[in-house]
């Protein structure tokens, strides 16, 4: 079971700005297993993103190895990586990026654009994944007729699309209210003790952490601490304590 | 292939959202395109023209003209001296191996009499080659004989335009028809040839024995009664018209005493060449029309090369999230680079449409014949096609090579 899906040495990331030099990362060294939920946390400026880049092969370090499921990325070219990116890895943005005037169907789509796998049921594919985020009847809605927490539904049905073996999310609750925060943990909880897939999320709120499994600390450009959490809370079954705020329709319309 | 469908889905939807910028940007290729639509149209309208009417006067015709004129079509030197006789006609027909036949041709108008009506028309006096060489048929009765040409005879062939202004629908062969004053038997009729295409009726004419005419109509003095208008000479295939110009330059040269200092004083021109310079006017249209088409096919495809670096610029995010899902360089690029080939294309068709417009205006106000061939649309639609690939790719590269992170965090 604790078989490794990312494996991290001495990774150092420098930006040159002009005169300018930045050292993002100072030699972080990291395993992830698969099957983990983690959450990185840390000040601004401390280096999260940049390691969430590196590890979803949109960027690559400036030293050090990366191993993601046993292929040393670290030498990959452009379209490699590309590739993985498509195959492995589903990604969920703090500020959602769906494309505007475009279905949510649609957008759940996307990555199968890009795949080599066949794409007969594509469309089949995401009403089923939309379904499964809860959004069954909101396919053909576009982003703008639709929540921040639906929008969020929807990047995670796209990130979901392609069968991945890891969701990275960069805050991904950041622009959300603490109720619509929780239910979109649930999700990832679901994900991760049903599916069993792997997922990162980093965040500044520390009770949006203790939904994971373990809490990485950044500071600076290092890894500070990492801690297992012993007693993870349990989304699914706050959300049932807390009361409806207000009801999904609602909600919607408000927009 | 299969990418490409999802592309141009992406394309319309991108093109749709700016519909008046889009628009906008179509123009220049709209204007290119249809100014080549319009000047394929009145180049190919000129030359069928021009081959409408060698096909009128006859094939593989070459005239031979007294005096010489300048490549600039000015007559010189003619003054009142005869430079052409029967009996050159005879000489080239006899020593030019290249050349089927010659007929000299002498023309003038004449009111002719049938009883109590009368017509003005145009009188040809020739030989009977002048029929076979210009393809001209008979109708009822027969050509006069080359005897009848030796011998002054004073017969005629009628054009149907003359038979039926004459004739109220009686059979004019053998009857006696007066041409100043002088009667002539009509011995045959011929076969209507219809109007030329610049709008002369054909069949309004008289054709009689050269010698007949010379001496009883046309009323030259007797110095010039050998003398005549043109030479209508028919070389032996469309290879040979080239071989038989030079050999009758050298047959004449020789036969009017010229020294090699001196210009001819004849001009042989082959019925291309004569039409081709009345064309001018409409070679100078084609022209100016490609120079419109060049210059707006540029500034067009500079105007799609702008809006695709705007539209670049305004979904760097969305280029970046498709990179983050997994768009490779390519297929980057071929979303931008058929999105600029979409709008060219478009733009093309408006101008392949608004050409063929414009052609029928031109064929209306101008009264030149124009044609639009399906090759120009062809060409037309390539034509636009390739400037959307040529102005579309660096934008479109521009895109695919962004930075991935620095495209979805762009502001
Ligand atoms: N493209 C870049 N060019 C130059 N410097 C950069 C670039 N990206 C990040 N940095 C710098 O690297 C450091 C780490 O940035 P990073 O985005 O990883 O921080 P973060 O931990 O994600 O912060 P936040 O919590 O505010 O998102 C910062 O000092 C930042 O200014
Ligand atoms: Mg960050």
């Amino acid at each position: 079971m604790a078989e490794r899906l990312i494996e991290i040495d001495q990774i150092t990331k420098i930006y040159k700005l002009g005169d300018v030099t930045v050292h993002a990362l100072r030699g972080v060294s990291l395993e992830i297993e698969r099957g983990s939920f983690v959450a990185i946390m840390g000040p601004s400026g401390s280096g999260k993103s940049t390691l969430m880049n590196i590890v979803g092969c949109l960027d690559k370090p400036t030293s050090g190895t990366y191993v993601l499921d046993g292929v040393n990325v670290s030498t990959l070219s452009r379209d490699q990586l590309a590739e993985i990116r498509n195959q492995k890895i589903g990604f969920v943005f703090q500020q959602f990026n769906l494309l505007a005037r475009t279905s949510a169907a649609e957008n759940v789509e996307l990555p199968l654009l890009y795949s080599s796998r066949a794409a007969a049921d594509r469309h089949q594919k995401a009403l089923r994944a939309l379904d499964w985020v809860g959004l069954a009847g909101r396919e053909q809605h576009h982003p703008n007729q639709l929540s921040g927490g639906q929008q969020q539904r929807v990047a995670i049905a796209r990130a979901l699309i392609n069968d991945p073996q890891i969701i990275l999310a960069d805050e991904p609750t950041g622009a959300l209210d603490s109720r619509t925060s929780v239910e979109i943990m649930a999700l990832f909880q679901k994900l991760n003790r049903e599916s069993g897939l792997s997922i990162i999320v980093v965040t500044h709120e520390p009770d949006i952490a203790e939904y994971s499994d373990r809490i990485i600390r950044f500071k600076d450009g290092h890894l500070v601490s990492d801690q297992p959490v012993l007693a993870p809370r349990d989304a699914k079954r706050e959300l049932e304590t807390l009361p409806a705020e207000e009801p999904e329709e609602a909600e919607a319309v408000t927009q | 292939m299969k990418k490409i469908l999802p592309a141009m889905k992406i394309a319309f939807r991108a093109l749709r959202i700016n519909k008046m910028r889009s628009a906008l940007t179509m123009l220049g290729i709209i204007i290119g395109v249809g100014a080549v639509i319009a000047m394929v149209a009145v180049g190919s309208g000129a030359t069928e023209r021009i081959q409408q009417q060698i096909a009128s006067i006859g094939s593989n015709v070459i005239i031979v003209m007294p005096g010489s004129i300048t490549a600039s079509g000015i007559r010189l030197g003619s003054g009142n001296a005869v430079t052409l006789t029967i009996d050159d006609a005879k000489a080239l027909a006899r020593d030019c191996p290249s050349v089927q036949a010659v007929a000299p041709s002498s023309r003038s108008g004449a009111q002719v009499v049938y009883g109590n009506n009368n017509w003005a028309t145009s009188l040809y006096g020739t030989t009977p080659d002048y029929l076979t060489i210009r393809d001209i048929g008979i109708q009822s009765g027969n050509v006069f004989s080359q005897q009848d040409v030796d011998s002054d005879a004073k017969v005629a062939l009628l054009g149907q335009t003359v038979v039926n202004n004459l004739f109220n629908g009686a059979d004019p062969v053998g009857q006696v028809i007066r041409i100043k004053r002088v009667p002539f038997t009509v011995v045959g009729t011929l076969v209507p040839k219809g109007q030329s295409p610049t709008g002369q009726d054909q069949d309004d004419i008289i054709i009689l024995p050269i010698t007949t005419a010379q001496k009883k109509v046309f009323g030259v003095n007797q110095a010039r009664a050998n003398s005549v208008g043109s030479l209508m000479v028919q070389a032996r295939g469309p290879q040979f018209i080239q071989a038989a110009q030079d050999e009758m330059r050298a047959v004449l040269r020789q036969r009017h005493h010229l020294q090699a200092s001196q210009d001819d004083d004849f001009t042989i021109r082959n019925l291309e060449e004569v039409f081709q310079a009345q064309e001018t006017s409409s070679r100078v249209m084609s022209i100016l029309l490609a120079a419109i088409a060049s210059v707006s096919l540029i500034v067009g495809g500079i105007g799609i090369m702008n809006i695709m670096l705007v539209s670049v610029t305004e979904r760097t995010r969305e280029i970046g999230l498709r990179q983050a899902v997994g768009a490779k360089t390519k297929d980057i690029l071929t979303q931008f680079l058929v999105e600029a080939v979409t709008l060219s294309i478009l733009g093309g068709v408006v101008g392949i449409l608004l050409g063929i417009l414009a052609s029928k205006l031109i064929s209306i106000f101008a009264q030149w014949s124009t044609l639009v061939s399906p090759g120009a649309i062809l060409l037309a639609f390539i034509f636009s096609a390739l400037v959307g690939v040529f102005f579309g790719f660096y934008p479109a590269r521009k895109a695919a090579l962004l930075d991935p992170i620095d495209a979805l965090r762009y502001e």
